[in-house]
This record gives C-alpha cells, structure tokens and sequence, in this order.
C-alpha cells in the first residue's frame, strides 16, 4: 500500500503534464474543423469573430446549388468505380502475396505497395501522359482509373493482413469436408475476409472522395467535389463551402462509427484457439460489448 | 486383439511413404496397413512426423515417395476433397462466422444433399454428440470440450470411411481429456468407422486404441497392440517411451546372459544385447522362489504415486533398478530384489538418427 500511495503521488504531477499535451495536441487538429463547422452557421460570411446571427442561410444555398450537387454525384461515382477496381485487383494481389511462392515475389510485393508512397504528382503526371499517349479522352472514367489503380495497394495491404491472421486450419478443414477450392474460397475465406475486404472498401472510398492530386491531372469536361471546392476557393471563400465541407465531415464521421459497430460485432466471434484459453465460456466476449 | 484386427479386411494401406522439406527428412519409408473398424494410433514425440503422416493421409500434404491406397483406389493422387477422409482438428477448425448446427451441415451443404436429408442428419449427428441443445450458437459462445465434439459430429456426419484426429484431446484439462477418451472410444466402437488418432501421449494411446503406431524420428519402431507393446517392446525406445523399464545392458554367451554380476537363461542370440524389465517385475526377494536372478542394493529414493511406489535401488557397479511396489513404502535400506528371467526382454538398441 505504501509503496503504491508514493508511486501514486510521483507520477500524478506527470499525468498532468500529459493531460497538457494530450489536450493541446487535440486542440490543434480539431479546433480547424470546429472553427470550419461553427462559421457554416455564422450570418456574416466567414469574416468576424465571434460570429453572430447564426443562420441556415448557407445550407439552403448549398442545397439549391446544382454545380456543387453535380460534383458529388460525380465524386461519389468515381469513389464507386475506384472501390471496385481496386478490391477486384487488390484481393488476388493479397492472396498471391499470402499463398503462392513464385519467382520475383519480393518485387511484385514493392511493385503493388508502391503507390503508397508515390506522390500524387508522379502517378497523375504519368496516367496523363500514359493517357495521352493512348489517346483516350479525359472524363470521369479515367479520374477513376487513376484512382482504382492507385489504391489497389490500400485494397492488396488491408486484406494481406486479414488473410494473415486467419487460420487456415479453417480452409483445410472446408476442403476435408468435401468442398473445392473455389466453395472453400467464397464459403470460408470471403466471410472471414469479411471486416478487412469492408474495411478496405470504406478507406479507398473516402481516399477517393478527397483526393485531389491524380484528379487534377486527370479531369475532364466534369469536376469531383474537391475540385470543384478548389476551384470556388480560388473565386473567394464564402460559407457555403463550409457548409459541404461540414456535411463531408459529419458523412465521414458516420462512416467510423458504422466501422466501430461492425468491428464491435464480429467480435464475439475471434479464432477459436483464443477462446480455449479463456475457460469462461465466452462470457468475456460478451463483456466487451456495449 | 491383434489377430481380430489382422482378419477384418484391409482399410488403408500406406505404402514407402517418405517425406522430406528441403534437407529435413520427416519421413523415411513408413509402411502401415489400417483395418477397417480399427482404432489405430500413431503415437510419437513432437518432432516424430506423426502429424505429417496424417495430413499426407488427409492430402494436405504431398509424400516425397511412396503411395497411399484405399482398397482399390489410389488415395495420394486425389484432392483433399474427394477422399471419403475426414478430420478432427488439433484446435478444431470449426467455422467461426456459422452456427454449430451449420458447420455439421457444411459437407452435406457443398455435397448438395437434398434438405430434409440434411436436417435430418444433421439433427442425428448433434445427438449423439448431445449437442442438441447448442444447435444455434456459435463457436466461440461454447466451451472447448463442446466445440471438440462439434469438430466430432462435423466429420462424421458425411459417413466417412475413415476418421483423422490430430491431438485432439491436447487442449483440453486433465479430468475432461479423461472423459473424452472413454467417450471418443464408445463412439467409434459405436459408428464403427476406423480411426486414426495422432497423440504424444502413451497414456491416452495405451487406453484407447486397437494398435499403436510408434513414429520415431520419421520411422516406425513398432506396430502392435497396447498390450504386446507394452509387454514385448520391439527396442529400447519403445520400452522407455511406453511406461517406465530398467534397460539391462549385457553379453549374452551360449544362452545365459550377463549383465555385471547378474547372470540369466536366456533365448537371445548370442553377442551384446539390452534388456528390458518393468519396474512391476522386480520384487523384494522371498524365500520360496527359486529360478529367479537375486540383486542387492541400497534404496536410493521411493516416489509415493497412489496405488503404487516406485523404488529406486542402487546395486553394485553402479547399476540403479526402479521397483514398482503395492506393498506401501518399505523400512530397510539394504533390500534383495529378484525377478524371473522370463520378465527380462531382450529389445533392440535405438540407435541415434539426425
């Protein structure tokens, strides 16, 4: 008891120090996003502090703004197509990364994470010229292209790692009981893949959604949300973006929470190595939840 | 037991079968003829290959040499999923995002058998793992002893010709494992269905199978009943792995044995030979006995295990003999022990491979 009373006293003026910092560090990157929300309600445009006359002014124009509306439904099409390009490629990319051995692996690994790390610049540059070179006109399609092969490497990253902590005593297990290589994929394989593969998909829909770099590049006669954005910025700010960006924020926000319930969900079913450890019957999974 | 084994047909033939990974040699030659109806298991340390055999048998595996045949059909060349093989799992394996009552029906599903045949079967497979009442949850909401006889009802459910287990008993604690040996052995005396059951512990292989197979390092030591194992261990190994034995080391000349100042009848060929005796065949020496070897020595140490006391005793020239006695823990510490000739079994020596 002594000993955890002076323990206590030492670390409680650090534990203030990283109450601070914790607290600045949240500051810093949500303060923005509160400032961005509070003055999409402010009468008097973005200028004035504190704002005054709150208003739903800016919402009402947003929402009778059919170039903005136009963009969205532009954005969220490309952010489609790139979601199932990428999952389409990045699935077996992961599969053949997880299972097959074959010569020049450890390149083709490098060679699928690449873009992760290749500046936006470089990869709509080379899709423009690579575009260019082909002649295929520029529209929603090619942004979309750009886009689906760019995140093939969030779609092959994400599910490597759900495939690698799956037990593939389960597939072995489905072929014993008499089913093929290809029921055993979509019967057993797919369902366990199931958080990664969603996962993935949420990730490079959003990616797709903000992303401005290879979209530049690669815009044609129509604009994505972010560029029409840009685009507005550079005629004046005004409310009504911070009116769309709020509405992005709070649409991104449900997203998480929607990925915080599945995870919570699927996870009163972990392997069932773990649950022999844990002679409680399962009731400490049940704990977990809310 | 093993000349009613030895009449019922032929099940599987495993035939040469030699298994390398890179430079490791896992396997060397195993040949194994399994009955049908038999409970046959392999038994072997870790390291043995013993889980190798079985997954080479199940096809998860491919053998570097040699064949495996069932009756007529060559079994080594099929994909896992056509053999009539079907396999309990070391941890189970059960499907975590599907129903217990689900994962019984997984065979029958991909099979395509008709509904009502499934849920019937289905429905009879969880009964007679009295399972009925956990039909509808899931995996990971019911206790390691029940998913291993959801693993159980899962296999056999598809009237399989024969049974794989792989250590299947290794996760659970000492009483349930206890439990589930008896009941793992009324079930198979029940479907009649051969098994073949993967396990390091003799114990558990002495209580249930028809046959053991010891694996050493690779290759078979011997194949016998619990019985004949037990009491004629083929080699030196197999007499220390199957419960405790004195290894006797010695000459043999003109049909008596020497072993130090000990000297006995024996039908060993002559040359240096190794014997061994069971702790249970040496006694506190008696007057009535004659023809018996006699041996003094001084009690070194006596281990209390219930029923019965093991006694370490050392005897001259270093040689130290185990004694398993009922009689409760003895009072003298100079004790003359004796034992029948007959009770000292010649075995081969286990020589050391990589």
């Amino acid at each position: 008891m002594i000993l955890a009373d002076s323990q206590q006293r030492r670390t409680a003026p650090r534990a203030n120090w990283l109450r601070l910092h914790a607290s600045a560090v949240f500051a810093f990157l949500y303060l923005p996003i509160a400032v961005l929300i509070l003055y999409s309600f402010n009468g008097q445009g973005v200028g004035g502090f504190p704002p005054h006359h709150l208003t739903l002014d800016w919402y009402r124009i947003l929402f009778a703004d059919g170039a903005i509306w136009d963009a969205v439904l532009n954005s969220l099409q490309v952010a489609l197509a790139a979601m199932i390009i990428s999952l389409a490629l990045g699935i077996p990319a992961a599969l053949a990364l997880d299972r097959v051995q074959f010569p020049g692996k450890a390149l083709f690994r490098r060679l699928v994470l690449l873009p992760l790390i290749l500046p936006g610049i470089i990869t709509g540059l080379s899709l423009l010229m690579l575009f260019n070179l082909t002649s295929v006109k520029l529209s929603l399609l090619t942004i979309a292209l750009g886009h689906g092969t760019a995140l093939i490497s969030v779609a092959a990253t994400e599910v490597f790692a759900g495939l690698q902590k799956l037990d593939r005593a389960q597939e072995e297990a489905s072929l014993d009981l008499g089913a093929n290589y290809w029921q055993t994929f979509w019967r057993v394989t797919v369902p366990n893949l199931k958080l990664p593969i969603i996962g993935a998909a949420l990730l490079i829909f959003t990616l797709s959604m903000d992303e401005i770099a290879v979209s530049f590049f690669l815009i044609g006669r129509d604009n994505t949300l972010p560029l029409e954005i840009w685009g507005r910025l550079r005629r004046g700010i005004t409310p009504e973006i911070n009116a769309v960006s709020t509405i992005i924020f709070v649409f991104s926000l449900l997203t998480i929470v929607f990925w915080y319930r599945l995870r919570l969900r699927s996870q009163g079913t972990p392997d069932v190595g773990m649950e022999l450890l844990d002679p409680s019957d399962g009731t400490s999974t049940q704990a977990t939840k809310p | 037991m093993s000349a009613t084994s030895a009449q019922k047909p032929t099940l599987l033939s495993i035939r040469n079968i030699a298994k390398t990974f890179g430079r490791n040699v896992v396997l060397r030659d195993v040949s194994l003829q399994i009955a049908e109806g038999e409970f046959l298991t392999i038994l072997g340390e870790s390291g043995s290959g013993k889980t190798t055999l079985l997954r080479i048998i199940a096809g998860f595996e491919t053998a570097t040499s040699g064949e495996v045949w069932m009756g007529t059909e060559r079994l080594d060349q099929q994909p896992p999923y056509r053999r009539r093989v079907n396999t309990v799992f070391q941890n189970y394996a059960l499907f975590p995002h599907l129903t217990v009552e689900q994962n019984v029906a997984y065979g029958l599903r991909v099979a395509r058998r008709p509904d009502a045949e499934i849920e019937q079967r289905v429905t009879e497979a969880l009964e007679k793992v009295k399972m009925t009442a956990h039909a509808r949850k899931k995996p990971s909401k019911i206790s390691g002893g029940q998913q291993q006889r959801v693993a159980l009802a899962r296999a056999l459910v598809n009237r399989p010709n024969l049974l794989l287990l792989d250590e299947p008993l290794s996760a659970l604690d000492a009483n349930l494992r206890r439990q589930m040996q008896v009941e793992l052995k009324s079930l198979q005396r029940e479907v009649g269905i051969a098994f073949v059951f993967v396990t390091h512990d003799q114990e558990e292989a002495m209580v249930m199978s028809d046959r053991i197979a010891l694996l050493r390092s690779g290759e078979l030591e011997q194949v016998a009943s619990p019985r004949e194992i037990y009491s004629r261990p083929a080699t030196a190994y197999v007499a220390q792995f199957i419960g405790h034995t004195n290894l006797l080391r010695g000459e043999v000349r003109d049909g008596v044995a020497r072993c130090g100042s000990l000297s006995w009848r024996t039908s060993a060929a002559d040359g240096p030979a190794l014997f061994s005796l069971r702790p249970e065949h040496l006694r506190p020496s008696s007057v009535a006995s004659n023809g018996t070897v006699r041996v003094t020595g001084k009690v070194l140490q006596q281990a209390f295990h219930g029923a019965t006391s093991l006694v370490r005793v050392e005897c001259a020239e270093g040689l130290v003999l185990v004694m398993r006695t009922s009689s409760g823990a003895l009072a003298a510490q100079e004790v003359e022990l004796e034992f029948s000739p007959d009770d000292a079994i010649p075995v081969r020596e286990s020589p050391e491979r990589a």
